[in-house]
This record gives structure tokens, C-alpha cells and sequence, in this order.
């Protein structure tokens, strides 16, 4: 008998001997063909891996990139059928890597590809009203609750991560200077864009997801963040589309 | 800041961002370059053939990993966080072992 | 659900196209031949955003055909609750015209091992197959659809040929089959059979849905040929002409053209559906 965990153990060890059981339509032992299975499994996983982390990709280079995969896909087969989401203990495999440790932006670089593809996948949601916001008295403003889209996801590094995408994904971007960028992507349609936060915007985005109301969220932000600019936070999340409507549908694919 | 001064700012950002409003793109086909439309799907084809990536043995022996074309991070120069010195955040071709 | 007028109770016995995202613009405008699609259920089962969209859009078009790569029902372990409640989900939504999936295993433990795995043929793997396709077939309130394999290698502990396999299945469960092909004609070259005795051989009365796609070349360590699955080329005409000898013994199908690896552009792949629109019409 082959079982399963026979057949499942050369699949990600090169060095295993094929297993016993298995034959050519003459009988004779199946040899490299149990290698297309091997090269199957490593392959489709390197493959995903390449689609899911397209920054962490083009700044190590294609070869380097596929010399480290396997060794990820081998450590950390996917938990799920769910190709989509592979890869989420890929930045702290990445900052593991004594090769890489003056890469230290590396893994905060990987976890912006994966906030990118969760983005992608995340629910819609019915559009913020920014002119039945706008039309709000002035207090009736101030103490408004704003409900974070689905697909809105922030990033805080202490790395200059906005620049770092930027000099890799668009045409002619300067280089990045060393400086702490805060990361907020959102996804105005369909295709998540990364924006920079200003100081401490991060944090404010963190009180409004607890439900504060505006000035509630940006009088913590100020206590611990005295240049922050609101006025900046808030032209930057309502552009960019970061909020939806406060009573969104819980789920879009039931809707 | 007054509160007069916070609702200034937030009017302000409103204003800007209604005349920042874009007009929604061609919903479902328009799509950017940055590889996340099709990022890990399933399939269900098989590799190409026998031999690349994974199946061989000496394709796949992390410990002799060797950094060959370097990508971007060759001409990116960020100071470590820490002693802020420059260092250019080089990929060194180290044959150290990696861990398992 | 889909608020689609759901025209599209079964597959049309036509030509589809497995659907690429990138394709979205040129198959609604352009069409051609194709009447249906098929998408990979696993890359709908995100929350949103444009997978679903696009699929809200083609469903008022196209019939849909939902096939499934991950759900491991050739496994020697139970199936994937959580995974089986999302193809649930994702067909109370989507209301396809079918459902299908492979006699393969993918899933070992906690691992997905993202490849269509073999089994062997024995009374006990038909017993735990025959009761994981009734388990989906309960849980999704419809019939499900079961693909043949590719083969590189055979079990040596096998006792039933593939054909009295599936065809087992069918009587144990009642499911339909989805015939591919390409996967025989490579089965049949890898394992020194013959792909024409295949399809006699196979419950073609049970046939819904039929594939082809493109397959690469290698070989063994004795020199033998070895195809590969790829899904990356065009359909070879051997296989042209088996699906001919298939057609002629099942009448018109739903025939389906795989391409998922270097996917081509539209006009390319329409151009395969077209071929496979002629072998209908013959």
C-alpha cells in the first residue's frame, strides 16, 4: 500500500526516495515520474509566491526571489486551499534570514504585498456620502463616526515603506530617504492603491476604527502626536476613499 | 487647536476631497500594473515538466543559496534604524547555511 | 444570489472557455463560438472586489460552469468542512449551470498541497470517494460532476481500472462525469494504454461536460514519453481527433478549452473554441 503520508513525504524533500508502491504502465518502479508530482506541488507554490509578493520580488531580483521560495514553500506549505491568501508568514520568514539582515525593510516590504492582496479580496461596500457629510452642520461633524471600508488596510513602519514602493512600482519615483512612512492602502474601485499617511494619521485610523467620534479620535491622536495634521489626514482618506458608508452590508456576496 | 480651528480643517479636507473626487473607473476591467489581479489563484495545470523548480535535488538545496542578480535593493541606501551609519542595504552573497 | 435572470440551467452543448480575469473586455465583446465558462471556484471565494464583480457581469451572458481545485475528494481524510460550506456559498450565489471537481486529492493533515494528487483504484478508495461525493453532493443540493485525472505513474496496489472506477462512483452516488480528454490521451501515452479502448471503456452516458487543453512533452527514465498537464499550449491534434471519436459516441457535449499556463490573448483562445465548435458541428 502507498498511503497518503507515503505519498505526501518525497513531495517537498528532494532527498526522499520515491515511494514504494508506485510503477510505469509496464510495472516497472515509476522513477522521475513521481518527480512531475515533486515539481508540481513546488512549482504551482513558487508560482504563487511570485504573483503574491510583487515589491519583495523586484527588490531582491527574480533569481534571488526564486531561490528563497522554495525553501519558503518547503518550511510553510499553504494551511488552505486558498492560493489567494498563501504566503502570511512569508515577512517574518523573510526577516529570519541572516542573509537578508541588512534588507530590514524586507519584511514590512512583503507585508504591504499581502495588505495589497487582502485589499483585493476584501468585501465592497456601499460609498462613504462626502456630500451628505459635507452638508452636516459643523458640531454634528465633529462627532460623526467614520467606518473604515472593508478593503481599507494600514501599514506603520518605521521604515521609509511609501517611497519604497513607489521608487519599485512607478516609472522615474525618486529614491527613498531614510525616514519612518505609515502606509494606508485603499481600493477606491478595484485596484488597491498605497497611499502615504502623515504622522500619526495611522493612529487616528486606529481610534476611528474603535468607533471614537472624529474629534474624540483626534484629540487622542494629538495627546500623543502634536504635529499631527487633521486637516492632512482627513484630505488624504477621503481622496483616496478610505471610509464607506457607516451601515455597510455585512457581507457583499450575500447582497 | 480651537474646536473652531478642527471644524475649519475638517471642512477644508471635505472640500479638497469632493474636488480630488475622481470619476469611478471602468468598473471590472480597467486594472493597474502592480500584480495582485491575479495574484496565487488555484489552477489546475501542472508545472512544466519534470525537472525545474523543485523536483530536482540540487535545484533545491537552500544551504548552497547564492544571491545572484541583485534587484532594486542594490541602489537603495537606508541607514540602519539604530546607529543611523549609512550602510548600503546591499544583499551580501553569503554561503552561510540558512536556517532550516 | 445573483440577481442574473438565470437563463442558464445547464451547460449549452457548445464551446466554453476556462475564464481569465484579463479577458473580461474581449469575451463580452467578441465572443465568438463561446456560449459558457468555466472559473476555478477557489479564486471566487474572496469577499469581494473584482473576481465577483466580474462574475456578477458574465453571469448575465454566459452560462457558468464552476469547477473545483482544492477540495481534496480523493483524500484519505474527511472532507474540508470550512471548504465545502464556501463552495456552498459560492454556488447558492452564483447559481452555476454545473459544479465539478476532480478525482484527485490535494489536502494532507493541515497542508494544501496545490496539485491534483493520484490515488489508487481499490474497493476501499471507490467506498471513502463514493461517500465524500455524496457528502458534497448533499451539502450542495445539486449533482456534482467528477473529472478524470492525468496519470504520471499507476498504483501498484490498484484491482479496478480507472474506468470501472468512475463508473462505480456513478452507480454508488448518482454523480455525472466531466470527461477530459486530454487527461486521457496523456493517461493513456504515460501508461502504455489505449485512449480510444479509454473511451469505450468509459460510462459515456454520464458524461456532462467534456474538456481539452494543451499538454508539454517530456520522459521517463527509460527514455518513454511523459506528458505533462500544463494547460499552456494549444490542443495537439491527436487529441482534436480523440474528442472527435468521443463526440461521435456521445452526441453533442459541452466541450470546454483549458488554458491556464502563458495564457494567451483572447483572439487565441477564441480561436481554440472555434476548433471545438467545428468538432460539434461535425
Amino acid at each position: 500500500m502507498t498511503g497518503q503520508s507515503d505519498f505526501r513525504a518525497g513531495l517537498l524533500d528532494p532527498s526522499a526516495a520515491v515511494p514504494d508502491g508506485l510503477e510505469s504502465g509496464d510495472g516497472t518502479p515509476a522513477g522521475k515520474r513521481y518527480d512531475v508530482y515533486r515539481n508540481n506541488v513546488t512549482h504551482s507554490l513558487i508560482a504563487a509566491l511570485q504573483t503574491a509578493f510583487p515589491l519583495v520580488r523586484k527588490i531582491l531580483g527574480r533569481q534571488n526571489f526564486n531561490s528563497l521560495a522554495p525553501i519558503y514553500v518547503r518550511a510553510h506549505p499553504p494551511k488552505s486551499p486558498l492560493i489567494m491568501h498563501y504566503g502570511d508568514a512569508f515577512p517574518d520568514f523573510l526577516s529570519q534570514l541572516p542573509q537578508l539582515e541588512k534588507l530590514g525593510y524586507l519584511p514590512d516590504c512583503a507585508r504591504l504585498d499581502l495588505a495589497m492582496r487582502a485589499s483585493y479580496h476584501a468585501a465592497d461596500a456601499p460609498a462613504f456620502d462626502l456630500t451628505g457629510f459635507q452638508q452636516l452642520p459643523q458640531e454634528a461633524m465633529m462627532s460623526q463616526t467614520l467606518t473604515l471600508a472593508p478593503a481599507t488596510r494600514v501599514l506603520t513602519s518605521s521604515w521609509p515603506l511609501f517611497d519604497i514602493w513607489r521608487f519599485n512600482m512607478i516609472k522615474d519615483a525618486p529614491k527613498p530617504v531614510m525616514q519612518p512612512q505609515d502606509v494606508l492602502i485603499t481600493r477606491p474601485d478595484f485596484d488597491p492603491e498605497p497611499n502615504l499617511l502623515p504622522p500619526g494619521a495611522a493612529d487616528w485610523l486606529a481610534h476611528l476604527g474603535q468607533n471614537e467620534t472624529l474629534v474624540a479620535a483626534y484629540e487622542a491622536t494629538a495627546a500623543t502626536t502634536p504635529e499631527f495634521d487633521l486637516a492632512a489626514a482627513l484630505t488624504i482618506t477621503f481622496t483616496s476613499q478610505a471610509f464607506c458608508a457607516n451601515e455597510r452590508a455585512s457581507d457583499a456576496t450575500t447582497s | 487647536m480651537s474646536n473652531t480651528m478642527k471644524t475649519f480643517a475638517v471642512a477644508g479636507a471635505v472640500a479638497a476631497a469632493m474636488a480630488a473626487h475622481s470619476t469611478p473607473a471602468d468598473a471590472a476591467a480597467k486594472e493597474k500594473c502592480y500584480g495582485v489581479a491575479l495574484a496565487g489563484a488555484n489552477d489546475c495545470a501542472a508545472g512544466p515538466g519534470t525537472t525545474c523548480a523543485g523536483s530536482s535535488v540540487t535545484d533545491y538545496q537552500g544551504n548552497s543559496w547564492k544571491l545572484v542578480d541583485a534587484g532594486t535593493c542594490e541602489s537603495m541606501e537606508l541607514p540602519e534604524m539604530a546607529d543611523g551609519s549609512a550602510r548600503k542595504g546591499s544583499l551580501e552573497p553569503l554561503d552561510r547555511d540558512l536556517p532550516a | 444570489m445573483l440577481d442574473s435572470q438565470r437563463r442558464f440551467d445547464r451547460l449549452p452543448a457548445s464551446p466554453g472557455v476556462g475564464y481569465k480575469l484579463q479577458h473580461f473586455n474581449d469575451i463580452l465583446g467578441d465572443p465568438g463560438p463561446v456560449k459558457w465558462i468555466e472559473i476555478h471556484a477557489e479564486n471566487y471565494m474572496g469577499d469581494g472586489g473584482r473576481p465577483l464583480a466580474q462574475l456578477r457581469a458574465l453571469s448575465q451572458r454566459f452560462a457558468l460552469s464552476v469547477h473545483g481545485v482544492g477540495l481534496s475528494i480523493g483524500g484519505e481524510t474527511p472532507l474540508d468542512r470550512d471548504h465545502l460550506n464556501r463552495l456552498k456559498k459560492l454556488c447558492d450565489w452564483a447559481q452555476p449551470a454545473s459544479f465539478s471537481e476532480h478525482l484527485a486529492w490535494s489536502t494532507h493533515g493541515a497542508e494544501f498541497l496545490n496539485d491534483l494528487l493520484p490515488l489508487p483504484y481499490t474497493d476501499a478508495t471507490l467506498n471513502r470517494v463514493a461517500s465524500h461525493i455524496s457528502q458534497v453532493q448533499d451539502t450542495l443540493g445539486r449533482q456534482m460532476l467528477l473529472e478524470n485525472p492525468s496519470s504520471y505513474l499507476a498504483f501498484a496496489e490498484s484491482t479496478l481500472s480507472e474506468t470501472e472506477f468512475l463508473a462505480e462512483l456513478v452507480r454508488k452516488t448518482g454523480c455525472g462525469l466531466l470527461l477530459d480528454v486530454n487527461n486521457v490521451f496523456i493517461s493513456a501515452t504515460n501508461l502504455g494504454l489505449s485512449a480510444q479502448q479509454y473511451i469505450d471503456a468509459y460510462p459515456l452516458a454520464h458524461v456532462g461536460e467534456i474538456h481539452v487543453g494543451g499538454h508539454d512533452e517530456d520522459t521517463d527514465d527509460t527514455g518513454a514519453p511523459l506528458l505533462i498537464d500544463s494547460h499552456g499550449k494549444p490542443v495537439i491534434d491527436p487529441v482534436w481527433a480523440l474528442l472527435d471519436y468521443t463526440l461521435a459516441r456521445t452526441g453533442p457535449k459541452p466541450v470546454l478549452v483549458e488554458w491556464d499556463n502563458d495564457v494567451p490573448d483572447w483572439l487565441t483562445l477564441r480561436a481554440e473554441a472555434q476548433r471545438a465548435a467545428h468538432a460539434l458541428a461535425a
